[in-house]
């Protein structure tokens, strides 16, 4: 029974070396083989599919969470006579917080679950084998476009989260809840700062957009090339991105205040 | 003295435990048509992507067009690539571009050709095989004989000087095959292209193959030209050419015996039923 165990134990383990080999291997290559200059319209049809694409659950979202986000923090600034603070308030969480993390949660919903079933079933298909014997290797034809294009797009997206966020919650604060416009405005031009506040953002939505391309790519690439095998992968995708995103945001916070 | 496209020196290839092949060894001679034929789950799929260069043999050494494929860097597979085409048993298109793209994808990646040299030849290669009316169709859109037609076009795109064919002639009704297999006898004596076909079809491998070899088991039971094999008495060979369902090579694959399966009373790693009593 327990040296059953053990053996489970160290096959588990070694699943799991062996697959972050493979990841490193597939980044490596991928990052090696940037596209060049023939390959540039391939990124822009990249930055099409994974990022216009993904604007219309963006801009809905981003207004939804804007719009809570000031309704939420009114009825607790009022309460003190705070309330000229609010559009501080709420671009402050937007562009450090939540921007950039329900920005890459959304991504690795609607992209990275693409990009892992496109990519498998591709192989399933045997789509990838048949390049690679036409002479056209799959990683700079396929993998380093969609790797380059969506670590471009998810920054971006998280910028366009923000923005819509703020104007929804301005449009609740001010023209709403009758925040006085001047203070909603000129409290948060004052309090937010380009680069203690945008810029820890972006460099968060970097990292989150690198991690999630990557999971997605190496998902759909290592995938069974089964009905099955494709299924696992594209949950896969959603999941351990999520908790990448989660994770990794925990340790970028504690970097970026020095705590 | 003959030249090779392709050489097996002592070939071991091992799928998990399962021994695929044992010290292969044999060469396709270039210019030629050659048949590999052999009884389903023998590994003549497995052949044609060690020819390939998509995986490697654990020991042995696979030579094509004089190249040791375990030797060259990536870079050079994907050059030596270049004049190589494979007919894949799925045909395995590309399922977002049409059928004129698919075989508009080799020469626009490998030949700075212009566009309108590109729609010429990608015509002259659709209507060899019959499907130029179909150019503006999605794989999808095409049966799987059609789809196979559009693959031979891609895989013939480059004028390669070696070209496999994996199963050829699976689900082509008779007028389609008797087109195909001529096409490519034609390919291969006109251009002379080196073929290699892996097919189960006997008869029509044998009619346009310069040279057969029969595998079972891992190793070469046959060989030679089919005028050669037809005489060969070897019971092996005999019992596949003749198709023959009892003999020396296995039909099941390795299993335990029958009855002990039935009623499940011998430890057996996957027993298929099991008695509930």
């Amino acid at each position: 029974m327990f040296v059953h165990a053990l053996k489970q134990i160290g096959r588990f383990s070694f699943e799991i070396l062996s697959s972050m080999g493979r990841a490193l291997r597939l980044l490596s290559s991928a990052l090696i083989r940037r596209p060049d200059h023939r390959n540039i319209p391939l990124i822009i049809g990249q930055v099409y599919q994974l990022g216009v694409l993904s604007i219309l659950i963006i801009v809905c979202s981003g207004f939804a969470i804007g719009a809570v986000l000031a309704l939420q923090g009114y009825t607790q600034l009022v309460r003190v006579g705070s309330e000229s603070a609010l559009g501080l308030g709420v671009a402050l969480v937007l562009v450090m917080e939540i921007g950039p993390v329900v920005s890459a949660l959304l991504f690795a919903g609607r992209a990275g679950s693409a990009v892992t079933a496109e990519i498998g079933l591709m192989k399933a298909t045997e789509q990838l084998a048949s390049m690679e014997m036409i002479g056209v290797d799959p990683i700079a034809r396929i993998i380093a476009p969609r790797f380059w294009g969506g670590f471009i797009v998810l920054p971006l997206l998280a910028l366009m989260f923000s923005v819509v966020g703020v104007w929804a919650g301005s449009l609740v604060a001010v023209d709403w809840l009758g925040v006085y416009s001047g203070s909603f405005w000129s409290v948060m031009e004052q309090g937010v700062d380009f680069f203690d506040h945008v810029m820890k953002g972006i460099i968060k939505s970097i990292v989150f957009g690198f991690v999630v391309i990557w999971i997605s790519l190496y998902q759909g690439y290592d995938s069974l090339p089964t009905s099955e095998g494709l299924s696992t992968a594209t949950t896969n995708t959603v999941v351990f991105s999520s908790v990448w995103i989660l994770v990794l945001d925990f340790f970028l916070t504690l970097m970026m205040f020095e705590l | 003295m003959t030249r090779n496209s392709i050489v097996f020196d002592n070939v071991s290839y091992n799928f998990g435990k399962k021994e695929i092949f044992k010290n292969l060894s044999f060469e396709v001679p270039a210019g030629q048509t050659v048949g590999i034929m052999g009884p389903s789950g023998t590994g003549k799929t497995t052949l044609l992507r060690l020819m390939g260069g998509q995986i490697q043999p654990d020991t042995g050494t696979v030579f094509v067009e004089g190249k040791d494929l375990k030797k060259i860097k990536r870079t050079e597979l994907f050059e030596l690539r270049k004049c190589l085409g494979m007919l894949f048993q799925s045909g395995a298109l590309f399922s977002d571009l049409t059928v004129f793209e698919n075989v508009a994808f080799p020469l626009k990646e490998h030949t700075r050709l212009n566009g309108e040299m590109i729609r010429y030849l990608v015509l002259i290669k659709l209507n060899s095989v019959g499907l130029r009316g179909a150019a503006h169709l999605f794989p999808r859109e095409l049966s799987g004989g059609m789809q196979r037609r559009v693959a031979l076009a891609r895989a013939m795109a480059l004028d390669p000087k070696l070209i496999m064919y994996d199963e050829p002639f699976t689900g082509l009704d008779p007028i389609a095959l008797g087109v195909i297999s001529n096409l490519i006898k034609d390919v291969g004596s006109v251009y002379e292209c080196t073929n290699v076909i892996v097919s189960h079809d006997i008869e029509e491998t044998a009619r346009i193959s310069n040279l057969l070899y029969v595998l079972s088991e891992g190793e070469i039971i046959g060989q030679g030209s089919p005028q050669d094999l037809k005489k060969d008495d070897s019971p092996r060979l005999r019992q596949f050419l003749n198709g023959l369902p009892d003999g020396p090579v296995p039909f099941h694959y390795p299993a335990p015996e029958y009855m002990d399966s039935l009623i499940g009373v011998k430890n057996t790693k996957r027993t298929i039923i099991k008695r509930d009593d």
